[in-house]
């Protein structure tokens, strides 16, 4: 609160009142208005323009000749598309399914450990999380190719499960700290075994965040491209590094309705994962009314 | 029938070791192949590219050299840049959510960060639909009578800024926003109280108690931007080198792992400073949440 110690009121209070008289208050706020309506059209005009197009009858990205939906059949038809699909739909669910299992160990052991192996714990995590992308890339890629493990679809999946391991850990534990404890007291006290309680008081509380983690890791997956393009070996091309390829070799309208079937998938995993956060709000609410 | 209370003291200590599988994973596939790639930095190219490993600070003097320096500084200028463009964007969007929208707030915030969850790269293929010479911006522009020739935007560093701005907007509205949202109503109306107008309050109040947010939005953007690759390769079209494409090239073309291994150990560095000078700064209130 340094900003209005008593010496400087008058100052404050001489400019406060010179910038009414010059009816700069007035424009604040249509200019406020004006600014976020315009970020919003920023944030979705790219990606409208990209959907529009996916349904433009001509060959031409920008020139409009009419309505038509054969560029999706197209893209379906193109095996190499296909391919590239069925691999991030594997790479997707291994990843979330072992950085869910992982993560949410993590988290309950952590509350666990000592304050020094927490500590050490959580800097790694902060750390995988910090470090760019590219470094971790290519690291990862000199590592398998030094060691001898052939490059494909598992060590796509090994690269991806680092980062969102810790992502579901930061959201089982931040669960976690608002969850009621005395309930599994509770359990232990009507005679629960520890794993009894785990499964019908501990695991039930926390599912929200665990499947919110789960589907979180699903689109890192489906977008991920760096990660991807470096550890992939031949015949193991996900669907961003197909796509990153069709960028850079001329692009046609099939690039454009691949991109607007990906953003039909990825809104419906964000729209479940976001229903869940809302009943994970929910639930701590019930659970706290005693 | 009771259990003893040791049992649930017991029962615990068990639990730690579900920290195994996690840490496994790190050790091997983050810990392991970082400090390869440690290692590699001090050794030379192989014969036929690849590596041999050595004790030297070649590639560093080499990074060093007038070429490469220029990409390091190339990548901090247009990643400062793009942070601030973040931030004056996405300043008054975060300021608007915060204080003057009531009705339909988690629509709204909901409407900011969609965008941010839907593929990275068609969202920068979209901005090269929109930029480029024939692209919807410029057939506009021309229409309307505001410029006679196509502004030439994709493949200039302008073009890059604004797809780097478009692409991490919403990691900054974030932060911004909720430290806005906390902010202690009551500040403001003692500030009105005393005579104060909106913008001598906002100057006075709102500033800087929203700096935190600030601070982490900054950071949020900042440090992945050090390390962004699609963009400048899409809408740069390879033309302006930042360091993620320098790292990039020494394994995809030059297969110089010795080079690009220091290259990223000297990005990695970079961004333990900037941490630690805003660590500094945070002092305090940058305590882990969680522990």
């Amino acid at each position: 609160m340094k900003a209005v110690e008593v010496q400087e009121l008058p100052r404050v209070a001489r400019r406060a009142v010179l910038e009414r008289r010059r009816g700069l208050e007035s424009i604040v706020e249509p200019w406020l208005r004006l600014h976020s309506a315009l970020a919003y059209l920023f944030l979705y005009i790219p990606i409208g323009v990209v959907i529009i197009y996916a349904f433009n009858d001509s060959r031409l990205v920008s020139v409009w000749g009419g309505f038509t939906t054969h560029w999706f059949g197209d893209a379906l038809r193109d095996v190499t598309i296909v391919r590239s699909l069925e691999n991030s739909l594997l790479v997707a669910s291994m990843n979330a399914l072992l950085a869910t299992v992982f993560g949410l160990g993590a988290a309950l052991a952590l509350q666990r450990v000592g304050p020094r192996l927490r500590l050490f714990f959580n800097t790694l995590i902060y750390a995988t999380l910090v470090t760019p992308e590219v470094v971790v890339a290519m690291a990862s890629l000199i590592f398998f190719v030094r060691v001898g493990v052939p490059l494909g679809l598992p060590t796509i999946i090994a690269t991806h499960v680092v980062w969102n391991t810790s992502v579901v850990t930061l959201l089982v534990r931040a669960r976690l700290a608002g969850m009621d404890r005395t309930l599994e007291e509770a359990s232990f006290d009507l005679g629960a075994t520890p794993w009894g309680t785990f499964r019908q008081v501990t695991l039930p509380l926390l599912i929200p965040a665990v499947v919110a983690g789960f589907l979180v890791s699903i689109t890192f997956s489906f977008d991920d491209f760096l990660l991807s393009f470096f550890v992939s070996g031949p015949g193991s091309t996900t669907l961003p590094v197909k796509i990153f390829s069709m960028l850079r070799f001329g692009v046609s309208p099939i690039t454009n309705a691949l991109s607007a079937m990906i953003l039909a998938f990825t809104l419906s995993v964000v729209f479940m994962a976001q229903y869940l956060l809302r009943q994970e709000g929910r639930g701590v609410r019930l659970v706290r009314v005693r | 029938m009771l259990r003893p209370t040791t049992d649930r003291a017991a029962s615990p200590s068990a639990s730690r070791w579900l920290v195994l599988p996690a840490g496994v994973w790190y050790f091997f596939f983050f810990v392991i192949p970082l400090s390869f790639a440690f290692i590699f930095s001090f050794g030379h190219r192989g014969a036929y590219g690849g590596i041999e490993l050595g004790f030297s600070f070649d590639q560093y003097v080499r990074l060093a050299q007038p070429i490469y320096s220029k990409t390091f500084l190339t990548t901090l200028a247009m990643a400062s840049a793009g942070t601030l463009g973040c931030l004056i964007l996405g300043y008054p969007l975060a300021y608007f959510l915060a204080t003057r929208v009531h009705r339909h707030k988690l629509l709204m915030l909901l409407l900011v960060i969609i965008p941010f969850w839907t593929s990275f790269l068609i969202r920068t293929y979209g901005i090269t639909i929109l930029i480029n010479d024939r692209g919807l911006l410029n057939t506009l522009l021309m229409n309307l009578g505001w410029v006679s020739e196509p502004v030439r935007l994709l493949f200039t560093p302008w073009g890059i800024l604004l797809g780097l701005v478009y692409n991490y907007l919403p990691l900054m509205v974030f932060p911004l926003y909720v430290s806005l949202e906390r902010l202690d109503k009551t500040l403001l109306e003692a500030s009105k109280d005393l005579g104060a107008g909106r913008l001598a309050t906002f100057r006075n109040i709102t500033l800087p108690l929203s700096l935190p947010g600030v601070i982490a939005g900054l950071m949020l953007v900042f440090i992945p931007l050090t390390g962004e690759y699609v963009v400048p390769q899409i809408l740069g079209g390879g033309k302006i080198l930042f360091m993620g494409g320098l790292i990039t090239s020494q394994f995809v073309s030059t297969r110089d792992w010795a080079f690009g291994s220091a290259a990223a150990v000297s990005l990695i560095v970079l961004l333990l400073l900037v941490i630690t000078v805003y660590m500094r700064r945070l002092g305090r209130r940058a305590e882990d949440p969680f522990a």
